[in-house]
């Protein structure tokens, strides 16, 4: 463990990565805390306000203290979104190991299945579970998780493909465990890594979908202070004052760019070629 | 390639498409305990929901219902619309023309500033340009469309006065008005795509570089310049077809966002209004239509990879 975060810190992706992530966690964490002021303090004389020394981001519409929205805003935000990679990845690993160890011809359907559901966009497939659910966080978190059941189901079988061939499940087969069993303790410890380093890519692209949808009114609602609603609602604001839409976007940018440093970092420092 | 794998190929299509329509039709009409009350809201009366039951055959079994509503699609019949009382597939056609003329100039744009970045940064691997090309990657991969679209609109349209910000002439009316509309969400759609493309180009042509047969051209005493063109790039840029047919899905997805925020009324905005107004015939027919764009254009790559390079076997 210390050996590879040696490895990962070494690389300038990979220490760039940590270091966002780490402050970004920091925020997660401390955020309320860190925050000048409340989310939701209204200050209807102080509206549209760039940057100064009381507000050091500026206000929004409403007199609202920007960097303390983003602030509390982190945690819907990121947290969320890391849920629903969790979510996808748990599916999609249970799904991916089970078809490796199924192999044959329901490995063959399973995956011919999981290919055809591939070609739906997650975009598009998020909508429609969205559309399902209702409008809420909730639902937008269920929606990003399952559609990236799929694609992570693609990522663990194929890893857990070159598992089943080892000694060890060969030994549990032998021992005459049952399939759950071999799937759950023998193959999906062994599948860990490089899931991690997909699951890593994946909070960047979770956090961008979660935002795209609050973006587009299907996720978050106001006056919730999650990043891509505040991007929407700053929108219409966008000639009095635009450091109200600069902020978030930046926001949101910065985890998506920490999150895809962190994991390109740890593919390298998991599978050292050079 | 051989005949029967054009026909396996072909099948794969046909089951790809069976299965979208499964899971499309049953997201949309059979998981919601009530599709009804879903449609028209808690409120609405007794008669309105069994009037709309009656319409969409909500009454019968499912799989009525889904055999019915395949058998439409297969005849090109996607039913009415529930907003417009329009039939929904030639205004999903339309739009789905108008979002692939986006699709098409943005992955134009992409392939003439996605592949000289590619190979410049390849070309100059570890210098000051490989630095400047990879951190732009990265960005332009991390940027959600809505925040490149707001960031775009903000300098090109508010500040430089450019472009138009909203809205759509069609091209055949007003080619200039046409493009100058489709201008700013193309160059959008394409900021995540060449970030993507010149990212794939540059490694897969630092590892051509590195082999054998491109040090023996080398040696042979052929100008880098030779090397490059005749020898590096055929091999680099192959595996970028399968990575942009990928992209195809992304694209799709993304041009949902940008649509929306240009108001161009592509098939992403169609879908996105047809989610808003809960209109159950036309949700159906927009996410059939994308996912079978994506499935056919991949299985259209492929052929292309087998043609252009003659190693490949598809047994």
């Amino acid at each position: 463990m210390a050996e590879l975060l040696r490895r990962l810190l070494r690389t300038p992706q990979g220490l760039l990565g940590v270091l966002i992530v780490g402050l970004i966690l920091v925020i997660v964490v401390c955020g309320p805390w860190l925050a000048p002021y409340g989310p939701d303090t209204l200050a209807p004389r102080l509206r549209y306000r760039p940057p100064s020394a009381e507000f050091l981001l500026g206000t929004d519409q409403y007199g609202r203290d920007i960097l303390s929205r983003l602030l509390y805003g982190a945690r819907s935000t990121v947290i969320l979104a890391c849920l629903a990679t969790g979510l996808g990845t748990l599916a999609g690993a249970l799904i991916g190991t089970t078809s490796a160890f199924l192999g044959g011809r329901a490995d063959e359907a399973i995956m011919r299945t999981i290919d055809a559901i591939l070609s739906i966009p997650s975009l598009l497939f998020a909508l429609l579970i969205v559309n399902l659910l209702g409008k809420s966080s909730f639902s937008a978190v269920m929606a990003i998780g399952i559609a990236f059941t799929p694609g992570m189901t693609r990522v663990t079988r194929s890893v857990a493909l070159a598992v089943t061939k080892q000694d060890y499940v060969n030994a549990a087969i032998a021992r005459g465990e049952r399939g759950g069993y071999i799937v759950l303790r023998e193959m999906l410890p062994n599948v860990v890594a490089p899931i991690v380093v997909e699951m890593t890519i994946r909070v960047a692209f979770a956090v961008m979908l979660f935002a795209t949808l609050s973006f587009l009114g299907l996720g978050a609602q106001p006056p919730s202070s999650e990043w891509g609603l505040m991007v929407a609602e700053a929108r219409r604001f966008m000639h009095l004052s635009f450091w109200m839409i600069l902020w978030p976007s930046l926001a949101v940018a910065m985890v998506a760019i920490g999150f895809n440093l962190l994991g390109d970092g740890l593919r390298d420092a998991l599978n050292p070629r050079t | 390639m051989s005949p029967s794998y054009l026909v396996k190929r072909l099948a794969l299509i046909v089951y790809t498409l069976f299965v979208v329509s499964l899971v499309v039709f049953a997201i949309t009409q059979v998981l919601p305990a009530d599709a009804a009350v879903m449609l028209l809201g808690e409120n609405a009366t007794p008669d309105a929901l069994a009037a709309i039951r009656d319409k969409l055959g909500l009454d019968q079994p499912v799989w009525v219902q889904y055999g019915h509503w395949l058998w439409g699609v297969l005849q090109g019949d996607f039913g009415t619309s529930l907003r417009t009382g329009q039939p929904v597939a030639p205004v999903m056609l339309e739009a789905l023309g108008r979002s692939l003329t986006l699709a098409v100039l943005a992955i134009a744009l992409m392939l003439v500033l996605a592949l000289p970045l590619g190979i410049i940064a390849a070309l100059r691997r570890g210098k000051l340009a490989d630095l400047v090309v990879s951190i732009v990657s990265y960005v332009g991969v991390s940027l959600p469309e809505f925040v490149t679209a707001t960031l775009i609109v903000l300098v090109l349209a508010d500040w430089l006065k450019l472009l138009p910000a909203t809205g759509f002439v069609p091209l055949t009316e007003n080619l200039w008005d046409g493009l100058a509309h489709l201008a700013l969400p193309v160059l959008t759609v394409s900021v995540i795509l060449v970030a993507h493309v010149s990212r794939m180009v540059r490694s897969e042509l630092v590892d051509v570089l590195h082999t054998d047969y491109v040090r023996a051209a080398r040696l042979k005493g052929l100008s880098r310049r030779s090397v490059l063109f005749h020898h590096a790039l055929r091999n680099a840029l192959l595996p970028t077809i399968t990575i942009v047919a990928l992209d195809v899905g992304y694209l799709l997805g993304g041009v949902i966002v940008v649509e929306e925020i240009f108001a161009l009324p592509g098939i992403g905005r169609n879908l996105i209004v047809a989610i808003q107004a809960r209109d159950l015939p036309s949700i159906q027919a927009g996410a059939l239509i994308m996912a079978a764009t994506y499935s056919v254009v991949n299985f259209l790559a492929d052929l292309a990879y087998a043609w252009i390079d003659k190693r490949i076997q598809y047994g």
